[in-house]
Formats: C-alpha cells, structure tokens, sequence
C-alpha cells in the first residue's frame, strides 16, 4: 500500500478512537468539565500531562531544530522538562489540596481579589490563545503534508474534531481523548528513531545509538566504510568542520543567554495554565506528586529520543546530498521538494548539491541547499528507507501531538471565561446549568477563532511563542509560588509583582520582535539576555516587587493564612470557605 | 484555633521543606551547572562517544530529573505515613 493509504488509514483510525472515547467521557457536571470529577488515576493523567504538553513544535520541529543548533539546543531539552521538577515539589500538590477549577480562581482567592483574578484570566487566555494559534496550523500543515489536502481544509477538519470533544467532554473527555493520542505519538515517534539507530550503530535504543560506533550496516548506508567502528558523535563534528559550521557537540550561543532561556522556559513551564489545572484532574494530593513524575517519564521519553533523531538525521541528510550529482538525488529528496520544504539550487551550475554556511537564497553564500527544520522528523522515515506504514504513522503522531495540546489550551479559555468571568464575577448566582452551557459555548467560540488563526496565520505567531513562557514565568510563577509558600504574600504585593512582570516582559520582547528587530541580537540585548530568555529577568522582579511591597502593607487575613497553611498538608484538614467574594 | 498550627504539622512542613531544598539543589547542578556553566571543562571526559559535559545538555539532566521526582514522591510518601496525615 501506498504512503497516503497508510496515513489515511491510520489517521482514520486515530480519529475514530478520539471521537468514541469523547462520547463515551462526556461531561455531566461542572466538576466534570473542568477537572474531570478528580478521578484521574495518576498514571493516565501523567500520560494526558504528556499529551498536553507535547505539542506539535515538539513532534515536528524540535529534533530538526536541535540538528541546527547542536548543543545550544540544549535549552529546549531541560528548558521543557525541567519545569517538571518544579511542578512535583512546588505547584502540584498544593493546588490539588486548593481542589478548585482554574488558576485565575485560585490567584483570585489566595490574593482575596477580583483585580488579581481578572488579570489572571486575561493572561491565561493570552498565553492560551497564543500557543493555539501554532496548534491548528499545525495540524494543517500535517494534513496537507500527508494527505494532499488544503491546509485551510486541515484546519476546519482539526476544528471539527477537536470542536465536538472538546464541548461534549470537557476535561473528562479531553483527559481520556489524551491519553489515547500520548500512546499514538509516542509510537510514531519512537519507531522510527529505533529503527534508524539501529541501523546506524546496531543498537536498537536511540538514547544509546547517540553515543555508539557506527556500524558496517550504517558505514554502508552513509556510503562511506572509513566511518566504521568511529563515534558517531566524531563523524559528525567531522563533517560539520568540512562544511565549515561549529562542531555539533559545542556551543556558540552565550553561556549567560543558555543559561536565562533555560531558566525562563522551566518556570515558564511551571507557570502554564493548561499544564497547572492538570493537576486538579487526580483523586488525592500524592497522586499529584506521582502524576507530575509520570508526566515527566513520559515526555522525557520523546525529549531524550529528539536530540539522537537529530543527530542520525543531520548525519544521514549531510551524506546523502552534500557533494552528490542533483540527477542523482535520492527519490526523498524529489519527492519533498514538492512541498518545499528542501530545495535545490545550483548557484555554480555544476550539477552538484553543496551544503555550505549561510542561507540558500542568499546569492553570496555557498550553499544551494535549502532544508527546513520540519524535514529532519518528518521525513525521516523514508530517509531510513522504512516501510509505508512507519511514514503514514508519522502524520497520525503529528496530528495527535498537534490535537491534544489544542484541546487542553481551549479547555483553560473555556473555563476562564465560564468560571471565573461569568460565575466569578459577573453573574455569581448563576446556575451549575448555565455555566455549563457558557463552557461549552465558550469553548465552541475559543476552537473557532483558533481555527482562524489556523487559517490566516498572523505573521508574528512563531514571534510570540516566547511571549507565552515569558508571561507565564514573570506572571504567574512567582505569584502562585509565594502564594503556597509564603503566608505573608498579601493582595498588594502580588498585584504589583505581576503588573511589573508583565508590563517589563511584554515591552523588553515587545522592542526587539517588533519596535526595533534589527537590534535583535546580542550586542543590544542587556546583558546578553535575549527575549526568549527575559522571562527570567521579569519573574525575579515580580518576586522582588512582592515582596518589598508586601512589607509595607497590610498583612493578608487571618483566613488566608490558614487557607494557605491548609494547602500544606494532606489529610482530613479541610480548606476554609473561599474567601475573597 | 487553626487547625495546622500544631508543632507536629509544622515538624512535617519543615521536612518537606528541607526534602525540596535537597532535590532542587540537584536540579540546579546538573542542569545549570553541568549543562550550561562548566559545560566545556566537562566535554573533556568522554563517556561513550559523548563528551560529558554534552550528555548532561541533551540527555542526563533530563535523567536526572526523572529520578529527583521519583525520589521525592518516595520521601513524601513516607513522610505523609510518618505525621499520620496520608490519604486513605
């Protein structure tokens, strides 16, 4: 069977699954539809923590970055699962004991304020909105990639899909829908790698074959027989040094801006609604811990298989095409051209395909082959010569990775407009009826404007992605930290931590990305310190505001104190009334 | 009278503390220390065909943190059982 049999089969398939698993988890209750009644076994909800997390630049384009970077890629390995640690120990548990529905709830109540929530939820949906954005033209670009059809058509198919489990199950069926597309991406991440590493060094786990020889069946493939029996780390920064870039295994970005980017994206992490109301989803306190640790094993299991695709696709891509006669390039590379995604241009008009520093269509530089990150993952299957199945599963994982992480950031605009703008503030009486009705209303609304946004992609969308972790590390991180382990962090406090946050983050990425791009770079960036990294900066400030203005003001009250000294324990303690309204 | 305010329970929250202190400390070290700042000084030792200093930045902090939670839910665990406050 053909490759486009394969992926519609397989997609078909996938697909049949989510919706079956929607109908048969559908909401009930409000309690269902934002946290899924709190009867999450920890190991499934690790596997939905997975889900949600891993979103369609992790499936597709993370290894391909990597292959770029080499080590400075680092910061997306522990950047992303980092914040998981921190999560365990300083977020999980407590919220769960909290045992509401949302975060700009629980800000709202541990801040005693409706100023505090407000801002909360307009912040939640930002980030929100600005991560689905990515998602739905993700599962575009995959539909179309594999399917030959429109991206536009990819979109509403996505939208279609994720419209009817989202409204109809809410959080239970979005939990459930997860855990099935975390299996189906994982697969279709994991086959490929295993086959390809050991076809290169014999070793069938990828997280080895990394560090292993190359073996005489990958010497033959390379088409090379000195590389034999040589680390294959060494044959590549071998071959990087012939090209003329920097060795794969060293850096070149500043050690300072590595170290905020890291830094920014963990507690980025940390601070991400859709990843924090997860934890609301389980039965008890030490199943948050547990499901945080799961969660983490899950996705490490993708993080750490990336950075070998990397490394076997950079190696594979470079001795398959640099120095090799264009007539005589391998049927993938022909075949991707189509989609643009390589590209072949002879600037010396001698017929043969040279990689070089600099960009293809920059007529000084060398190079004449155009490679776009998302080659390296997607197709990397028909590189290794695997068999059609493999490429087809490739675009049910794309689709699945792209869905799951859609679905939970809905879910968090959903509830935010729901929960705590309409029963939280505008009409607290109403009924648990009709705020399930605004649920799902809001989130039918939410999946149709990121569906937009799938459509007619603004052109500044891959630009502020690094709004969304910045925000979430100067906003809500320090706010929801101090807020556990600070009895003393009072209203004023936070409201002026997170305004400065906010208002510093937003216009430090704000100037380079947009005002002034052109002083973009290292030498104009304080310190060193580049957007994607300022989160840093702008969660110390928080912290720093907090607490300065905190100790010129007015202590929390009595009851806050003991709501958050009840937060620490598990057991029979019950948690005050909420105060604050 | 508030409920937590009983040295047992403060005993608890203190423990977990000093648990959280200990596990982020490692966190911080093999990620920021060996992953980003003195990650050159250990590229000179070789692991395998990885430098060291490599492997802790793309494949051993993350390791690394996989067990910090496992230990950390383990310690809880007892520690929950030990102050009696465990969840049935």
């Amino acid at each position: 069977m053909s490759i486009l049999t394969w992926t519609w089969i397989l997609t078909g398939l996938s697909f049949a699954l989510y919706i079956y698993i929607a109908y048969a988890t559908r909401a009930k209750s409000t309690g269902d539809f934002y946290a899924a009644e709190q009867s999450v076994p920890p190991i499934l909800n690790g596997m939905a923590t997975g889900a949600d997390w891993m979103s369609a630049a992790s499936f597709i384009s993370m290894a391909g970055l990597i292959s770029f970077m080499g080590r400075d890629g680092s910061f997306y390995l522990m950047g992303w699962t980092g914040g998981y640690v921190l999560l365990a120990m300083l977020f999980g548990p407590y919220l769960r004991k909290y045992g509401k529905f949302t975060i700009p709830q629980f800000m709202g109540d541990r801040y005693y304020s409706n100023s505090i929530r407000v801002l909360s939820l307009l912040c939640a949906i930002f980030v929100s909105f600005t991560y689905v954005a990515g998602q739905m033209r993700g599962v575009g670009v995959v539909f179309s990639r594999f399917m030959g059809v429109s991206i536009n058509m990819g979109v509403i198919i996505g939208m279609a899909l994720v419209f009817f489990y989202a409204t109809l199950g809410g959080m239970k069926g979005i939990t459930y829908t997860q855990v099935a597309q975390y299996c189906v991406l994982i697969v279709a991440y994991l086959i490929p790698a295993i086959f390809i590493s050991m076809q290169l060094t014999g070793n069938p786990i990828p997280q080895l074959g990394m560090g292993s020889t190359i073996s005489a069946e990958g010497a033959a493939r390379l088409g090379d027989a000195t590389t034999q029996g040589k680390y294959l780390l060494d044959v590549l920064n071998g071959l990087q040094k012939d090209l003329g870039f920097a060795e794969y295994t060293s850096g070149i970005r500043p050690r300072i801006d590595v170290w905020f980017i890291t830094m920014s994206l963990m507690i980025g992490t940390a601070g991400l609604p859709h990843i924090l109301i997860r934890f609301f989803t389980v039965p008890k306190m030490r199943d948050a811990r547990s499901s945080a640790g799961y969660a983490l094993l899950f996705i490490a299991l993708l993080y750490t298989t990336a950075p070998a695709i990397a490394v076997f696709a950079r190696t594979n891509f470079v001795k398959s095409i640099n120095n090799v006669e264009y007539a005589k390039a391998p049927s993938w590379f022909k075949n991707w051209e189509k989609t643009g995604l390589v590209k072949f241009v002879d600037k010396n008009g001698d017929g043969i395909m040279k990689i070089a520093k600099g960009k293809w269509d920059d007529p000084k530089s060398a190079n004449e082959v155009k490679i776009d990150q998302d080659i390296m993952v997607l197709a990397n299957p028909e590189i290794a010569k695997l068999p059609n199945w493999v490429v087809g599963l490739i675009g049910a994982g794309g689709l699945a990775a792209a869905l799951s992480t859609a679905a939970g950031l809905l879910l968090v605009i959903s509830a935010a407009i729901s929960h705590d703008l309409m029963k939280g503030i505008v009409t607290p009486d109403m009924s648990e009826k009709a705020e399930l009705l605004w649920a799902r209303a809001a989130a039918g609304v939410a999946v149709c404007i990121a569906g937009l946004f799938g459509i007619y992609p603004p052109g500044f969308v891959a630009q502020v992605v690094a709004f969304a972790f910045g925000l979430a590390a100067a906003s809500f991180f320090p706010c929801i930290l101090m807020g556990i382990f600070n009895k003393k962090a009072n209203k004023e406090g936070a409201l002026a931590g997170m305004f400065i946050g906010i208002v510093f983050v937003a216009a430090y990425i704000s100037y380079f990305k947009f005002v002034n791009p052109a002083f973009n770079n290292k030498d104009h960036w304080w310190f060193g310190i580049s957007p994607e990294g300022i989160g840093t900066v702008g969660a110390a400030l928080n912290f720093i505001v907090m607490y300065v203005v905190g100790k010129f003001t007015p202590e929390p009250p009595q009851e806050i104190q003991d709501l958050v000294g009840s937060l620490r324990y598990p057991g029979k303690l019950v948690v005050p009334p909420s105060a604050g309204h | 009278m508030s409920v937590h305010a009983t040295k047992e329970l403060q005993a608890y929250w203190k423990e977990n503390l000093v648990i959280i202190m200990v596990h982020l400390a490692i966190w911080f070290f093999v990620s920021f220390f060996c992953g980003i700042m003195f990650v050159d000084q250990l590229d000179k030792f070789m692991i395998g065909g990885y430098p060291l200093g490599f492997w802790f930045a793309n494949q051993g902090s993350i390791f690394v943190f996989v067990i910090l939670i496992t230990t950390y839910v383990y310690m809880m665990n007892n520690l929950d059982k030990k102050y009696d406050v465990h969840e049935g």
